[in-house]
């Protein structure tokens, strides 16, 4: 079973996407086939320091498979990276809607740490970029 | 005896009255641990006989005994350590407090030394200066802070320079100092800061006095304030335009304005007095 960790404002899968990785209020971990979730208060959200270690570390104790959040530090990312966890970027909506976009497959996986504002622009430009693609194609497809 | 020099705010003067209190005592020892920025050594005018690295004890894994437990990693407060599937060590959180190889079951870490700065040792005339230099990126000061701490002298007199501020690295600083002088300017921000470094320095109970720099500047009752404040000034040093241009030239002002040099050893005499009474 694949388990997806969306960084949230609140506790439900109508709460808002949290685009903070490591200060997020909390982690809802989602089964993406039932829709069965579980919401995680963050307690690294006010550490001093260290927070992406910390929040990488509670997130890979509950054997998450993907994460989705906005941008991740350069510490969390090597963490979550040697945790086999991989990283997909979604700065709005809720925490429902992210998790049917990734169904869909349209988020991007995050391109790595320090270019996480980059990698929060991409993952947008690139999604709008390939729907358009696809539509094009089809519609030649059954016209000819 | 140890006396520092602290401020809250920055750019009021620590390092002109720490130079300047070390010439005019002379045969003293002067410690600047602001080392993120340490200047003393330019105002001086020392030249640098020696260099020591500074080093912290630092985790390492030994990966054929570590049983990816966490034990060191729910340990460790500042986060330094995570465990997935291999272990990551982030040395520039860690603060070498040892914790993680204690709780380790396994005695699968150990400890290497790393380099995070360097002490500097000279002299000037007969007043020797020592300063630390943290390396750029690290973020734990107080470990140079507590090498350049180590060569106060135990049987002289020992100026220690602060840096601005009132957080770690200016605790680390002052504690354990036999007297405190905070150098302040007359403007609000000045005060503003000097009342949080006092709420610093009352709980560790070091006696303290205030010396107003560039007084006279602006309209601001610093007299008030510091009554406001139970804090005793001890010397005001005028807002002057021949300190002010020897300042610019890198001279320190005791060596051109020997009344100055006067002041500052009365001023010695009157924290010595006050240091006795507390003994």
């Amino acid at each position: 079973m694949t388990k997806i960790c969306v960084t949230s404002t609140g506790p439900t899968l109508e709460s808002q996407v949290d685009p903070r990785f490591g200060r997020c209020q909390y982690f809802v971990i989602v089964d993406p086939e039932t829709m069965q979730f579980d919401a995680i208060p963050n307690d690294a959200a006010s550490a001093a320091g260290g927070a992406g270690i910390r929040a990488a570390q509670t997130v890979s104790s509950y054997g998450v498979n993907v994460v989705i959040t906005g941008s991740v530090g350069p510490n969390a990312y090597p963490a979550l990276q040697s945790a086999g966890i991989r990283i997909m970027t979604s700065t709005i909506g809720t925490v429902e809607e992210v998790v049917e976009r990734y169904k869909q497959g349209t988020l991007t996986e995050i391109a790595g740490a320090g270019l996480s504002h980059l990698g929060m622009g991409g993952g947008r430009g690139g999604g709008f970029g390939r729907g358009g693609g696809r539509g094009r194609g089809r519609g030649r497809g059954g016209g000819w | 005896m140890k006396i520092a020099v602290a401020s809250g705010k920055g750019g009021t003067g620590k390092t002109t009255v720490a130079v300047n209190l070390a010439l005019a005592l002379d045969n003293v020892s002067i410690l600047d641990c602001d080392v993120e920025e340490p200047n003393d050594h330019i105002l001086l005018g020392a030249d640098i006989d020696e260099q020591i690295p500074v080093t912290v004890p630092t985790p390492r894994v030994n990966m054929d005994s570590c049983i990816l437990c966490k034990k060191c990693s729910e340990f460790c407060e500042f986060h330094a350590i995570f465990i997935g599937k291999k272990v990551i060590i982030y040395d520039q959180l860690c603060h070498s407090c040892g914790g993680c190889k204690m709780v380790c079951p396994t005695n699968a870490i150990y400890e290497i030394e790393r380099e995070v700065g360097t002490i500097y040792v000279g002299y000037k005339g007969n007043i020797r200066l020592v300063y630390g230099k943290l390396n750029i990126g690290e973020p734990v000061a107080t470990s140079v802070i507590k090498a350049v701490k180590k060569y106060a002298n135990p049987n002289g007199i020992t100026i220690i320079d602060a840096s601005p501020g009132t957080s770690c690295p200016v605790i680390e600083t002052i504690q354990n100092s036999d007297y405190l002088l905070l150098v302040t300017e007359p403007t609000p921000f000045g005060f503003h800061d000097l009342s949080m470094a006092i709420d610093v320095v009352r709980p560790l109970g070091i006696p303290f006095g205030v010396i107003v720099n560039k007084a006279g500047l602006g309209g601001f009752d610093y007299k008030i304030r510091c009554k406001e404040l139970d804090a005793p000034i001890v010397m005001e040093i005028p807002f002057d335009k021949r300190i002010a241009e020897l300042y610019s030239r890198g001279a320190p002002f005791v060596e051109e304005l020997p009344e100055w040099r006067e002041r500052f050893q009365d001023l010695l005499a009157r924290i010595k007095r006050e240091v006795e009474v507390i003994d």
